[in-house]
């Protein structure tokens, strides 16, 4: 059984058809990199993941069952902004997930869980290189360090998937590289199902195992809201893939889209 | 020259030109006392500044002949007691509530309502019914200040738990958290300073409700005391009893600002101009 199945997913907003025709199975493990241009679906597609938007039509299934249609600790998050609480310091956010589990009536840990939660978290943010920063609060972070900050609170939960919304989009090109290098090695180490939306073809190529393109496949100018974009190329990327780059894989495939031409 | 909206004090200066109308209203007031004093020496509208001084230190130090009480602290204790229970009482039923709506769809829509109506009610108008009520005592002056600002908290409070980005709320929930943990570790700390801030704000609708009960019905207290020697014309009590509310009430607001930047220092990072 396949972690995530679509069948014939669809989401309509009123009249307005954003996302069709979604039919895909991901096994757990992969990599997914989703593409495409502005306003196409993505982030709806991704919050139907999140269980904060429901499907239209179809079926959205997480292993076998419809996914529900609430967020929960099964899947984490990491958004472009506003992802870690600001009034948490550095340990505080990241001690956040134990805290919840090991106190439901407060949602707060005194005494040895405190201290068995705290040293844990100090692990995790040990992973992110965020250590020398434990007691900072997110507004004296830098953007990358807040983002490798919400990796880390993210990852305490050990979830199953990783849902992840132009998490770098907001950052240099020098720490880009960085965090690429991050969200891979804890990919691996962990054994997440990541699907991460992204802007920069590079990017996806460089990351993913499997490569979505969204874009519409049919086009009314005359009701440009009567028909929802879809996952128009469904790429397996192989190592050998990634280091040759884009424009070759592109060739070899014989893309040759909207989306292509926006974002290249 | 530099443009007038980047042209900024230096720290000394600000001070001195924070200072400048304080004194220009002293001067304007002495002028015009002493011109009074200089044809009328026995004019009681604006008395000397020697002879406000001498009042208020006589009712601070002397104890009153009938009560054997000191006017200015009984005063000062009573209006204050209050003062602060209404504030106190209103702040924490506002932050519940506050909480509540904000963070709580179903009991929004039952609530929300019902405070928007509330809070529309002129306050004022039905303290006959607070007397009639609860007596002319404590109670009556204490539940004034606090239906008159309660309300303002708990929709300024529920504005801002709407304004949390949804992102901290999905982040949460993705984190493990059940309602009741989120309301307590990301609501509640989050409108905790708000909370602060948007007290400062009400502190003078609760200085005049409190005045006007005590002015209507009390028998000591800052407005009491004002009211009651209005009879005599006594300026000499009237002026020094302003300003020593106007300075116990820039005391409170100080120390719930200085409160919350040493409490919330996560708060008041986008603060500009820290003056």
């Amino acid at each position: 059984m396949s972690l995530l199945e679509a069948k014939r997913l669809e989401k309509h907003y009123g009249d307005q058809v954003v996302l069709e025709r979604l039919n895909f199975r991901v096994e757990p493990g992969e990599f997914v990199t989703l593409v495409g241009a502005s306003g196409c679906g993505k982030t709806t597609f991704l919050k139907m993941l999140l269980g904060t938007e429901r499907s239209s039509k179809g079926e959205l299934l997480l292993d076998g069952k419809p996914i529900p249609n609430e967020p929960g600790p099964d899947r984490g998050v990491v958004f472009q902004k506003y992802s870690v609480f600001p009034h948490l310091t550095v340990l505080g956010n990241v001690m956040f997930a134990e805290e919840m589990r090991h106190s439901r009536l407060f949602g707060k840990a005194f005494g040895g869980t405190r201290r068995a939660a705290a040293d844990k978290a100090r692990e995790r943010i040990a992973e992110v290189g965020l250590d020398h920063a434990l007691d900072k609060y997110p507004h004296e972070l830098s953007g990358g360090m807040q983002q490798r900050l919400a990796i880390a609170q993210a990852l305490m939960m050990k979830p199953r998937i990783l849902l992840l919304d132009e998490p770098f989009g907001a950052l240099d090109p020098g720490i880009r590289v960085d965090m690429h290098e991050l969200v891979t090695r804890l990919w691996q180490e962990q054994q997440l199902t990541i699907f991460m939306i992204t802007h920069d073809l590079k990017e996806a190529f460089a990351l993913g195992t499997r490569l979505w393109v969204f874009d519409k496949l049919r086009h009314d100018p005359q009701a440009p809201q009567a028909y929802g974009a879809t996952i128009t190329y469904d790429l397996p990327i192989d190592a050998r893939q990634r280091q040759e780059g884009v424009p070759a894989t592109f060739a070899e495939s014989g893309i040759k889209t909207l989306t292509q031409e926006t974002l290249l | 020259m530099k443009r007038m909206i980047n042209l900024a004090p230096s720290r000394g200066g600000r001070w001195l030109l924070g200072l400048l109308p304080f004194l220009i209203i002293a001067m304007v007031y002495f002028s015009l006392s002493s011109a009074r004093l200089a044809e009328n020496p026995n004019d009681r509208l604006l008395p000397a500044p020697a002879t406000m001084a001498d009042t208020f230190w006589s009712m601070a130090s002397e104890e009153n002949v009938r009560t054997g009480q000191i006017l200015l602290w009984a005063d000062t204790l009573s209006s204050l007691e209050r003062l602060l229970a209404g504030v106190a009482i209103s702040a924490l039923i506002g932050l519940t509530i506050g909480i509540i709506n904000g963070g709580v769809p179903m009991l929004r829509a039952k609530l929300s309502p019902l405070v928007t109506v509330l809070s529309l009610i002129p306050p004022m108008a039905i303290l006959p019914i607070l007397f009639i009520a609860f007596g002319t005592g404590e109670m009556a002056k204490i539940a004034l200040i606090v239906i008159g600002i309660t309300p303002f908290l708990i929709r300024d409070l529920q504005g801002e738990a709407l304004r949390l980005p949804d992102e901290q709320l999905i982040k949460a929930q993705t984190l493990g958290g059940n309602s009741w943990q989120i309301l307590c570790r990301v609501l509640l700390p989050q409108l905790t300073p708000r909370l602060l801030a948007s007290t400062r704000l009400a502190l003078g609708s609760a200085w005049l409700f409190l005045i006007a009960a005590e002015a209507i019905a009390a028998q000591e207290g800052l407005g009491y005391r004002i009211f009651l020697v209005r009879r005599y014309l006594s300026m000499d009590v009237i002026l020094p009893y302003v300003a020593w509310i106007t300075l116990l009430a820039f005391l409170l607001d100080q120390a719930l600002a200085w409160t919350s930047r040493l409490a919330f220092p996560w708060y008041h990072a986008n603060e500009g101009d820290k003056s």
